[in-house]
């Protein structure tokens, strides 16, 4: 089987890999890595082959009653009536058989693919944050979606097709065996270079069409930013050239689609071809050896048509190569995640977080996303509890890695991260939620209720103890300002509502939490006057009784804190208080004048 | 038993709108079918009329594949009769053998060709269509006015210039195999009647139930395929938002809800896609069972008929074959009623796009278009040719009646320009969001325009722009009324530059130039005044490098200076900044700001920043969609609403700090060192 194995199944970076992945060791992973296939696939594929000989239920009726039921004095009825009322009986018992076994296999492949796409997904959620950046996201959604899908795909055509033509191409040549094996043989020596003859038809359809697809999305791409840029095309007079580019991008896509067109054209005709040729081997060297080889006319008739029964399997493999070579590729693809080793291992037994405001102590701390590129490197420090400390520095500058590493997002490569005098690392996933509590930049919030949204914060809240928490930040007038209150839909990852009020909701579900140590990753896009209020007077009351860190962008922010540490190029630099850092310059003092030059003017 | 596998015939896998659109296109509800095939009928008829020739080779293709399934099956029964029984008999020659051999090749190879003919012209008939109606769309959207992007959201426009247009034209594929399968039932008939009638009485049974059942099947299936396809829109919608929601799943601990949510939506489609198996796994067997009975009663007749003397071995050879051949084909019928409601729902949308009427002053003139020289003249002439005769299929948009009347073109007068606003209206529907804007800023003048959310701030902008034209009242460019002046000097004097920084997938020079006559050296120029040569010469390839789809491998800041540059490069006398450098640090933007003050260029500043707004001459203060006031910054402290709406802008920096105007001189060192 070796032409399934993957030679440029994909083009991605992960081609490296899978090229060393042989089909066989993509499908023993498979089966290790799905129970579901252990439980009656067997049984599923015995039934298969019983009913691929079925197939040969009316060729074998044709050459009996042909050879057997007309006799010299004319048709023997009574066999012929047998005969067609057994072959009646078994075609019908066949397809009932059929079903079934159509019925197992497609189940099985369902289940299957319901094992791998939750397994993967629970997979992701365990992986630290290091595996979801902007650029990974992408890929992660891909593993339980498309490529699952490519899955499903050749679950329900592809790998059935393997079983049922595979099967059935076995039964019938080991039939024409039985009646001649010369025809037998001849069969499969004519018909065998249809695989590589479709191979070859197969790779240039698959770069054609990968060149079609490239085309499609260069179009969309082009409309897509004729529909965005279109005040900046009319009012800098580009529409005429925008409408040149477009129109040559629609004309590339059709050449490519063309191309990719003709291949398609071409391919399934060669088993039109190569039936031809089969079956005139088969009658040509029937009529001419046959009566020597002491074979009956019906019996060469049954061969023929045995012969049809081959062709269209063969023809069918050779079609579902390429699906099978991109199904294992996707395969592989989903395997290779659940192969990656969880970085974040939750503690078998969670000490417990003290119920007030914690300190924290990070302890020659450094991290690296990638193995040789490190963005932290040994940071030493101590926050007291209930102190309120503001993180400065340029983007890349570490201080967002660290906010991170505080609530465990990810683990630092080197060193640890002390909060309220426990090492991170042995607190569980509930108790640190509870405990230290992040209120990211983005504000994201899952397309459901406002108050529902919340309640992510404490499962167990009431709707009061949801309004109170907005009530106690002095949100209240803002939420029943909303159309629905609490009740209010968010919209897709919040969209129905600003940035900033995406914040209010964040810091809301904070409240709710009570955590003993929160970050805050202050937004940098703009947020209206309005908000901006709130938000302050929100941050301000939600402050109280806790430690905050804050990953400060704003000045005001720095200044309203006891500290400010200043981080750059991953370590800290600076460390004390607004002033005596105003005072002693530095990289603070850069950023200090560059907001007061604005601010202050 | 038998597989899916000649859906391929059916959707070349090229494309697969379901895939991109997981959520599905919405179809319609199964009761439709008489309707929609009518409307299917009549959407081929529109399809045919715009691209006849390869259509109607694709046909000869189709029933050709017919004849030859036929010829291959009386080829079968005759080389039964004539040598295959003599062989056995008495003996045959060597001549014999050959000309069955031959018959036999020869028949397959030219079934094969009439696939190649049928594939071919039915791909160059899809792909031609498909290419007019992208052509019509693509127009479309360059020539509507802006109010229509108003009321149609982008995705929605995106997918019916792609998706649409695809499925609108899928049915191309099987409309002439269906075709083709119609002459094969024709054919068989006649064949089985003229080797026996009996044969033929036997497939007047068999024809209609394989019909009827795949077209049953189809039937039946429509709607669970559709709950399919629903169901893993939902299963792809969690892992979307699931995953991009990974910092909240994460710090609030969410990830077994999260997970047993997953699970839910998993099993649902699971379970859906199992119940679709068991009507496929019904289907399948007996659409292979019944020709398989069929076959079987044939030989029983076919033993009378060779009895009696009424047919040979031969031709119940011929019938059985004949009928081995038909199940397949027989179920691209359901294929084709499945497609076409899919079509008819698809090219609605795109006809609702092509409705929309056209704005005269972005439709082609087809002078300047073939003036326009590419290395590709040809070939694009051509396609214009081509796209104005599928033109004919297309609907014709209603043209918006020109909003000028014919005026004598003026001139505008050198130097620096006023503009000035008289009574200026402007409202879309019912909705009034201008009234009564009059003001005038003087040649040189740096003007900022401050007003809360839904002040009608922007809509001012897009007038500036001439995006929109006033609804009433009159906009004036140097004295000049804006509706007398040639729309390519208009913009030569005026320039945009916008908040969202809009940046193509190119270089940024080519962003800059945005196609006008600009040299090299004003790129550079207009690169420096917004400040945006010093991060540009530091990207690999220089002003040459290409930015990322929508600017992504750029701040945004570092965007809103390129098309900063943008706005400079064309040399205006007027420049409309719409927050334009929000994004931009506040000393690097005071910075820009100071260098265009020049005196020579007119600035309208819509402003958010306390730094910017002082930094101007005047503030034009917008509320309602009217001016509430102008004058100076220490003018307008006098109204308690301004200083809330100031104040609330800039939180750091207290109103009463602020009095003096000057420029902050001591600052830009610090963001010329940053540079």
């Amino acid at each position: 089987m070796s032409i399934i194995e993957p030679e440029v199944a994909d083009p991605e970076a992960e081609a490296a890999h899978l090229q060393n992945a042989t089909a066989t060791e993509v499908l023993r992973a498979g089966v290790r890595a799905s129970p579901e296939l252990r439980t009656g696939f067997l049984v599923s594929v015995t039934f298969a082959i019983v009913v691929a000989a079925g197939r040969l239920v009316v060729p074998v009726a044709i050459q009996q009653i042909l050879d057997k039921g007309f006799t010299s004095e004319g048709p023997d009825w009574s066999f012929i009536i047998t005969a067609c009322v057994v072959a009646y009986v078994a075609i019908a018992v066949l397809a009932v058989l059929d079903r079934v076994t159509l019925l197992r296999l497609l189940t099985t492949a369902e289940n299957v693919l319901y094992g791998l796409r939750t397994r993967a997904f629970a997979h992701v959620h365990d992986l630290s944050l290091a595996h979801h950046s902007e650029t990974k996201r992408g890929v992660l959604v891909a593993r339980v979606t498309s490529d699952i899908e490519v899955l499903a795909q050749f679950a329900s055509w592809g790998a059935i097709s393997w079983i049922v033509n595979l099967t059935l191409i076995v039964v019938s040549v080991i039939a024409l065996a039985v009646y001649q094996w010369q025809l037998a043989l001849i069969v499969v020596v004519v018909l065998l270079p249809i695989l590589p003859a479709m191979r070859i038809v197969q790779k240039r359809q698959l770069r054609a069409y990968d060149e079609h697809r490239s085309r499609v999305s260069d179009t969309l791409s082009s409309i897509s930013e004729t529909i965005g840029g279109v005040r900046v095309l009319r009012s800098y007079g580009a529409v005429r050239r925008a409408r040149r580019e477009l129109h040559e991008s629609i004309e590339r896509q059709y050449r490519a689609q063309l191309v990719a067109r003709f291949y398609f054209a071409i391919m399934f005709p060669l088993s039109d071809l190569f039936s031809g040729l089969a079956l005139a081997a088969v009658v040509g060297v029937g009529v001419w050896w046959g009566p020597g080889w002491g074979m009956a006319a019906g019996t060469l008739i049954a061969a023929v048509f045995i012969t049809n029964l081959i062709v269209q399997p063969v023809a069918e493999i050779g079609e579902v190569l390429d699906q099978t070579q991109t199904a294992l590729a996707g395969w592989r693809k989903v395997l290779n995640l659940l192969e990656e080793p969880v970085d974040v291992v939750e503690p078998e037994v969670s000490e417990e977080l003290p119920n007030t405001a914690l300190a924290v102590e990070l302890r020659h701390v450094g991290f690296e996303y990638e193995p040789g590129r490190p963005v932290l490197f040994d940071v030493d420090l101590q926050i007291d509890a209930g102190a309120n400390v503001a993180v400065v520095g340029e983007t890349g500058s570490g201080k967002s890695t660290m906010a991170k590493l505080l609530c465990r997002l990810a683990d630092p490569s080197t060193g640890e991260v002390i909060v309220g005098g426990v090492d991170l690392r042995r607190v569980g996933r509930t108790q640190r939620a509870a405990g230290v509590r992040l209120v990211p930049q983005d504000g994201f919030l899952f397309d459901t209720t406002l108050i529902e949204n919340v309640r992510f914060g404490r499962p167990d809240a009431s709707d009061v103890d949801v309004m109170g928490a907005f009530e106690s930040l002095g949100l209240g007038d803002w939420v029943q300002e909303l159309p629905d209150g609490l009740a209010t839909a968010v919209g897709e990852r919040g969209d129905a509502l600003s940035v900033g009020e995406r914040q209010l909701v964040a810091l809301a579900r904070a409240q709710l939490a009570d955590p003993g140590l929160l970050i805050l990753d202050e937004a940098t896009s703009s947020i209206d006057p309005e908000t901006e209020r709130k938000l302050g007077y929100a941050l301000a009351t939600l402050a109280e009784g806790r430690t905050t860190v804050s990953i400060a962008h704003r000045l005001s922010t720095a200044e309203a804190a006891d500290r400010v540490i200043v981080f750059d190029a991953g370590r800290v630099v600076q460390d004390g208080t607004h002033d005596q850092l105003v005072a002693q310059g530095g990289v603070y003092g850069a950023l200090h004048a560059s907001w007061i030059g604005n601010t202050r003017s | 038993m038998s597989t899916h596998s000649h859906t391929d015939e059916l959707v070349p896998d090229d494309e697969s709108p379901a895939e991109e659109n997981p959520a599905g296109v919405t179809l319609d509800d199964g009761d439709e079918t008489a309707l929609s095939i009518s409307l299917g009928a009549k959407l081929i008829a529109r399809f045919v009329r715009m691209h006849p020739a390869p259509f109607v080779l694709s046909i000869i293709g189709g029933v050709g594949w017919a004849a030859m399934i036929v010829a291959a099956s009386i080829v079968l029964g005759r080389i039964t009769d004539e040598v295959i029984e003599p062989a056995f008999d008495e003996g045959i020659d060597g001549g014999t053998v050959w000309w069955a051999v031959a018959a036999l090749v020869g028949v397959g190879a030219l079934r094969g060709l009439t696939v190649v003919v049928r594939r071919w012209f039915g791909s160059v008939t899809e792909a031609r269509m498909q290419r007019s109606l992208r052509s019509a769309v693509a127009d479309r959207l360059l020539e509507m006015p802006m109010g229509s992007y108003r009321n149609r959201p982008t995705g929605q426009l995106l997918a019916t210039s792609d998706v649409d247009v695809t499925t609108a034209t899928q049915m191309l594929m099987p409309l002439p195999f269906s075709l083709g399968v119609i002459a094969l039932v024709v054919f068989s008939l006649a064949s089985l009647w003229s080797a026996d009638p009996m044969f033929a009485v036997v497939a007047v049974l068999l024809f209609p139930a394989l019909a009827w059942l795949s077209r049953y099947y189809t039937t039946r299936i429509h709607e669970p395929a559709a709950l399919v396809q629903q169901k893993l829109g939902r299963v792809s919608a969690i892992a979307h938002e699931s995953f991009d929601g990974v910092m909240v799943v994460k710090t609030l601990a969410r990830e077994e809800p999260e997970r047993v949510r997953f699970d839910e939506a998993a099993r649902d489609l699971a379970d859906e896609r199992i119940g679709l198996a068991r009507l496929t796994s019904i289907f399948e067997p007996l659409i292979i069972m019944l020709p398989n009975l069929g076959m079987v009663t044939l030989l029983i007749v076919g033993a009378a008929r060779v009895e009696s003397g009424g047919a040979t071995i031969g031709d119940l050879v011929q019938a059985v074959a004949l009928f081995g051949w038909l199940a397949f084909p027989m179920r691209i019928v359901g294929f084709l009623f499945q497609a076409l409601p899919r079509a008819v729902v698809s090219i609605a949308r795109v006809d609702d796009l092509l409705a929309e009427p056209v704005d005269p002053a972005y439709a082609p003139d087809s002078a300047s278009e073939s003036d326009v020289v590419t290395e590709s003249t040809a070939r694009q002439t051509a396609a214009v040719a081509r796209r104005s005769a599928a033109r004919s299929g297309v609907p014709e948009a209603p043209e918006v009646p020109a909003p000028k009347p014919a005026v004598v073109e003026e001139l505008l007068p050198e130097g620096p320009l006023s503009l000035e606003l008289d009574g200026v209206g402007f409202s879309f529907g019912d909705a009034r969001v201008l009234h009564d804007v009059s003001f005038r800023a003087e040649p040189g003048e740096v003007l900022a325009i401050v007003g809360s959310t839904g002040s009608g701030k922007s809509t001012l902008v897009n007038l500036l722009a001439h995006l929109d034209e006033p609804t009433s009242g009159t906009i004036r460019l140097g004295g000049v009324e804006t509706t007398a002046l040639d729309a390519d000097e208009l913009r030569a004097a005026v320039s945009v530059a916008y908040q969202e920084s809009y940046l193509f997938a190119r270089s940024i020079v080519d962003n800059v130039r945005l196609g006008r006559d600009v040299s090299d050296e004003a790129v550079q120029a207009a690169l420096r005044r917004s400040l945006a040569d010093g991060f540009v010469s530091e990207l690999p390839e220089g002003p040459a490098t290409v930015v990322g789809e929508r600017g992504v491998t750029l701040s945004g800041g570092q965007r809103q200076r390129i098309a900063l540059a943008r706005a400079l490069a064309g040399g205006p006398r007027v420049v409309v900044a719409d927050d334009a450098t929000s994004a931009v640090d506040p000393v690097v933007e005071s910075q820009i700001l100071e260098t265009l003050r020049d005196g020579d260029t007119t600035m309208l500043v819509i402003a958010h920043r306390l730094s910017t707004i002082t930094l101007a001459d005047r503030i034009l203060h917008l509320e309602d969609g009217t001016v509430r006031g102008i004058g100076t910054h220490e003018e307008l402290l006098a109204d308690p609403e301004y200083v809330a709406l100031v104040t609330a802008y800039e939180d750091d920096a207290p109103v009463e700090g602020v009095g003096a105007q000057d420029a902050p001189t001591g600052a830009s060192g610090v963001a010329g060192g940053k540079r």
